[in-house]
């Protein structure tokens, strides 16, 4: 658990950050809160040469609701999610996911930015953010851009960000109707052994729109858009959610490990959903 | 005169002595972030060293090339197996009869064993020098499965070839350690041929660890200008570890000082001797620099002592009313590459023939095949006297497994076999003589405190509903009744490496009337400093907060085995007690020189002598250890100091009751602990404060390990769990809530009745957890199923009884 020497920088301007990451290409790495990064040079399965904390980095904190819409900067921590009392009104569903990330002490480390951008399958942030369809913002050297939350995990730890660009936010509308983050893990501090984002529109006793995303179930976060799909039209009884549970299960590919074998967390995750649906309606 | 006396109830509570509920005394500086730990140490000029760990579970070494290494500016040196080999420590004994590889020498028989030692002028500079050195390996086949090993013509010792005879006897293939048998074999099947009901279960008891929070280590300091060794280390045994370094080194005992800080948890880990201790010696002799060594928590959980991995096949046989008349047990153990199970050197499976339990069993038979493998060495006793969570679970599981097949309810069954208070002290029929106990009067008061039969009604309703739909929940009850062994031990029966298990205890009482005891033991979290003080208190009448106590320091304290197996009060505490009563003895000749009366006229009275029929006339104990100082009494020596070596009569036999009600969700497979009742019996309490910590310690480790906890392999032998992210180590969140009640059964034999306690929670609670998984799928037709009872394993479980769909 002692990492490789590594030269430490920490700028004060993203310019600055993008200068050193054109520098020092494969060897540089950004860190946000590095609650991923530093366990992972530790243990040196990653070795980082040039480690580039953004903490005093301006511009990339802050929460700001305007018009419907919400912005995260990429440092906000999952702590901030949890107490800031505007966020928690317009889109709960942030709160009630932070809440079962980790435990305290990451959380007030532990920020948005790193969450979504590391691409680890573990991370419950980023199904959520398939779920409410949000936009991740990049800035590199040809300048920013944005990429759909839906489009930009390829595989584990392999995303649409080029090694030259930094995610500085993420924008989404403030979701409407009920929510639910369902998660099981072995215990605190633990990634899920399956997971479910549930965004729910009901209108006239009856689902409008659903947005559905699944997490530690794939070796990416798995928007299931055919689960939702099923759901719609119908009054979200048992055999609407059955067909939901069905089609969610022809997305996801879970694998075998310490949480148990790939027929368990099947079994799980139509489980979790079912609960997560269930709740969503139940507050929509 | 006395006007000023306090009363008599005052002048005891003054002293907080046995029974007082006394704040540690440990507590200030280790919750200011103010303890010792080895890590603290850090000596002038000192160097670090980290090892080079195999990647492979069997694998031989063709080669190692340093060089890479050794030109990494900062680096001292890298010993290899060569290097340890003309001082003769490349290998070094373990503590069962056995012989374990300090560094690699040709082989390597398990994941993360050590191959290299590099020392350098940091921490940073070690673990990079790590990764320059270059291993070539030869991967051989792996065994991780004991029976496959007992069949396979792969040789994992082969240092061991043409050896038939082991440290146990007979060795019946080139991978078996031993056979120990207990009872009466060709009687039990007689029994069991003849009986109205017999049945048979296999269990396996899961491989797990301690996990100390603090990993181990130790710093190394040779002086070689007085030829002294100072050997500060995480050890729960320092005299021990002294002479042991002194017999593999060849260094005098005289000129070694071993010295255990403060220790951050030992649970059984620390109590054998690893490859670090050895080369961070090695490495302060070469370097003639102090040199530490730390390991991380994956060195941890992946290479120091394991627990348990038992495979346990029983068979039980009763009349058709529940009275159990025999018990037959085999025991497959999995012993990893070396056989370094920390046990006494006559009990090479430690006290497994405790497998009887609180139960009148009238005959029984117990044999146990070690085995080795391609897995970690140890086998050590994870908080409980030596393999004693193993018997207990056995047999706990035996009388559900029986209650089902007599369509019993298995708190009955118990009570119809307890050994009853009249048969004490009771002879067992694997060979112990339990000192004392009450299970009826325990067991009686725990059903009535849970409300037995109402939880037994409500289950009965869940089953109902769960079976017309309107749950997905079920209920389960766990009951256990353990009985400890604890205290080892007699030096007739009881030794490690040929020493004794006694223990001892020196006191120098001041002359102001404040005094300091020594012990042989070792507190590692257990509140010595406070417990042992209170036994003194009420012993020689000063107040606890006036007596310091000292332990781990070998040039200071008595001759003593160390702290493990719940031996410290039932042996140290004992030692102290007798040697509070020479104080005591010497003290009443002082009191009657002073008084001017005979030595038998005066009498002890909580913290003073006073003459008999005249207690205005007294002399405090304050006032008598100044007059030792000052005073020339005739035929007295001056001072006031004693000496005791304790050598135990008998083991003390501590027990309990405990009833775990769990509500199980079978689509998730998460249980929910609704309530955890717990009723001890250690004898004598002597803090009750201490007791509840530890009894809330103990159960959740038990909570982990039914429930989580586990070091598991691959195919390969690769370690599954080898970081906190999939060992399971509860937090405060997961834990349940506990219920403690205690009864109290004096040990007979010991100076204050007193038992140990530290590891009975563990015991009892392992088996209570498992069996509430198990009776709530006992309506469903579950016999037995295996530990740990994680979520997908539980969901198993109900998937295999056709629950879901």
């Amino acid at each position: 658990m002692i990492p490789a020497a590594f030269d430490y920088h920490r700028p004060t301007k993203v310019e600055d950050v993008i200068a050193l990451l054109e520098e020092h290409g494969d060897d540089a790495r950004v860190m946000a809160g590095g609650h991923s990064l530093i366990p992972m040079m530790k243990l040196r399965m990653a070795d980082i040469p040039h480690l580039i904390d953004l903490q005093d980095v301006g511009g990339l904190g802050g929460i700001s609701i305007e018009s419907g819409r919400i912005k995260l900067g990429a440092m906000v921590t999952q702590h901030e999610i949890i107490n800031h009392d505007g966020l928690a009104s317009a889109a709960p569903i942030l709160r009630e996911a932070a809440l079962q990330i980790a435990d305290p002490q990451v959380r007030y480390m532990g920020t948005i930015g790193g969450n979504v951008a590391n691409g680890d399958p573990g991370n419950d942030m980023p199904g959520l953010m398939q779920c409410i369809d949000a936009q991740i913002e990049l800035i590199g050297p040809g300048g920013t851009r944005s990429v759909a939350a839906r489009d930009y995990y390829e595989a584990a730890y392999m995303t649409d960000r080029e090694d030259d660009e930094v995610l500085i936010s993420i924008s989404f509308a403030a979701p409407s109707g009920g929510h639910a983050y369902e998660k099981q893990k072995r215990k605190i501090g633990d990634y899920a052994t399956a997971a479910a984002a549930v965004q729910l529109v009901k209108d006239d006793g009856k689902v409008a729109s659903v947005s559905i995303a699944m997490t530690n179930l794939s070796d990416v976060p798995v928007w299931s858009e055919a689960a939702g799909a099923a759901l719609v039209g119908t009054t979200c009884d048992s055999a609407a959610i059955k067909a939901a549970v069905s089609a969610m299960l022809a997305d996801i590919d879970p694998s075998e490990d310490n949480r148990g074998p790939v027929a368990f967390k099947r079994h799980l995750a139509g489980i979790i959903l079912s609960r997560a649906v269930t709740r969503a309606w139940d507050r929509a | 005169m006395n006007d000023m006396t306090p009363e008599r109830d005052e002048r005891a509570a003054n002293l907080k002595g046995l029974g007082c509920s006394r704040k540690r005394v440990e507590d200030a500086r280790f919750t200011q972030g103010k303890g010792n730990y080895v890590d603290d140490i850090k000596l002038p000029g000192m160097l670090h060293g980290d090892f080079v760990r195999s990647p492979y579970a069997h694998a031989r070494v063709i080669s190692v090339n340093k060089d890479a290494a050794m030109a990494l500016p900062g680096v001292l040196a890298v010993l290899t197996a060569e290097d340890l080999s003309p001082l003769g420590l490349h290998w070094m004994p373990t503590l069962a009869g056995d012989k374990q590889m300090v560094l690699a020498d040709g082989k390597v028989l398990f994941q993360g064993q050590e191959v290299a030692f590099v020392v350098a002028e940091d921490r940073y500079i070690a673990a990079d020098a790590v990764e320059l050195i270059e291993v070539e390996y030869e991967e051989l086949p792996v065994l991780t499965d004991p029976f496959e090993a007992l069949k396979s013509d792969v040789v994992l010792r082969e240092d061991l070839a043409g050896q038939t005879e082991g440290a146990h006897g007979p060795r019946k293939h080139h991978n078996h350690i031993f056979t120990w048998e207990q009872g009466d074999e060709a009687a039990t099947n007689q029994v069991m041929d003849n009986a109205e009901v017999v049945v048979t279960e296999s269990m396996y008891y899961h491989r797990t660890h301690p996990c100390p929070l603090e990993t181990c280590g130790s710093v190394a300091s040779m002086d070689a200008v007085n030829g002294k060794l100072t050997l500060y280390g995480t050890f729960q045994a320092p005299h021990a570890i002294r002479t042991v370094v002194s017999l593999i080194s060849g260094i005098e005992e005289h000129n070694i000082r071993v010295v255990s800080p403060d220790i951050g948890g030992g649970f059984g880990n620390k109590v054998g001797a690893y490859a670090g201790y050895v080369c961070s010696v090695v490495a302060s002799i070469v370097t003639g620099r102090p040199v530490k060594w730390v390991e991380d928590r994956m060195e941890n959980l992946m290479t120091t002592a394991f627990a348990r991995d038992y495979w346990m096949t029983g068979k039980i046989s009763a009349t058709k009313e529940g009275k159990i008349t025999g018990l037959h047990c085999q025991v497959t153990a999995d012993h990893g590459g070396f056989d370094a199970c920390a046990d006494p050197t006559k009990f090479p499976a430690g006290f497994m023939n405790i497998c009887t339990g609180s139960y009148d069993i009238p005959v029984a038979y117990l044999a146990v095949d070690g085995v080795y493998t391609n897995k970690a060495p140890g086998g050590v006793s994870y908080r409980c006297s030596f393999r004693v969570t193993e018997a207990v679970y056995f047999i706990e599981r035996m009388i559900e497994v029986l209650a089902i097949e007599l369509d019993m309810d298995a708190a009955d069954l118990r009570r119809i076999n307890f050994i009853k208070k009249e048969q004490f002290p009771y002879q067992s029929a694997l060979g112990w003589e339990y000192d004392s106990g009450d299970y009826h009067r325990a067991w009686d008061k725990v059903m009535e405190a849970v409300d037995y039969e109402g939880l037994r009604k409500e289950q009965a309703e869940r089953v109902e509903a769960f079976k017309r739909g309107e749950t997905r929940t079920l209920m389960g009850i766990g009951l256990c009744h353990f009985t400890e062994i604890v205290g080892a031990g007699p030096v007739k029966n009881c030794d490690i490496l040929g020493l004794g298990m006694f223990d001892s205890c020196e006191i120098r009482i001041h002359p102001t009337g404040s005094a300091i005891a020594r012990l042989g033991t070792i507190s590692q979290g257990q509140g010595h400093a406070t417990t042992f003080a209170q036994i003194l208190a009420t012993e020689i009448g000063l107040p606890a907060d006036s007596i310091t106590i000292e332990e781990g320091d070998t040039d200071t304290a008595p001759y003593g085995l160390g702290t493990y197996g719940s031996r410290s009060t039932p042996v140290a505490g004992a030692a102290t007690a007798m040697a509070g009563r020479k104080i005591r003895a010497k003290a009443q000749m002082i009191a009657a020189y002073l008084l001017e009366v005979h030595d038998n006229d005066v009498e002890f009275d909580v913290d003073r002598f006073v003459v008999k029929g005249a207690p205005e006339r007294f002399k405090t104990m304050k006032e008598i250890a100044f007059a030792s100082y000052n005073q020339a009494i005739p035929g007295l020596e001056p001072g006031l100091e004693a000496v005791s070596y304790y050598d135990p009569p008998n083991m003390t036999y501590p027990f309990g009751a405990y009833v775990c009600v769990m509500d199980i969700d079978v689509d998730t497979g998460v249980p929910e602990i609704r309530r955890f009742y717990a009723l001890d019996d250690c004898g004598t309490r002597i803090n009750p404060m201490i007791i509840e910590g530890q009894i809330h310690g103990g159960l959740t480790e038990a909570f982990a390990v039914a429930l989580g906890q586990e070091i598991a392999y691959d195919k390969q032998g690769n370690v599954k769990n080898g970081t906190l992210m999939d060992f399971f180590l509860p937090t405060a969140w997961e834990v349940p809530n506990y219920e403690t009640d205690h009864t109290v059964t004096p040990s007979p034999h010991h100076p204050i009745g007193a038992k140990g306690v530290g590891e009975s929670p563990h015991v009892g609670g392992v088996p209570c957890f498992s069996n509430a998984v198990h009776d709530a799928f006992r309506p469903f037709g579950l016999k037995q199923t295996n530990m740990p009872h994680d979520h997908w394993r539980i969901w198993e479980t109900a998937n295999k009884l056709g629950l879901h769909d």
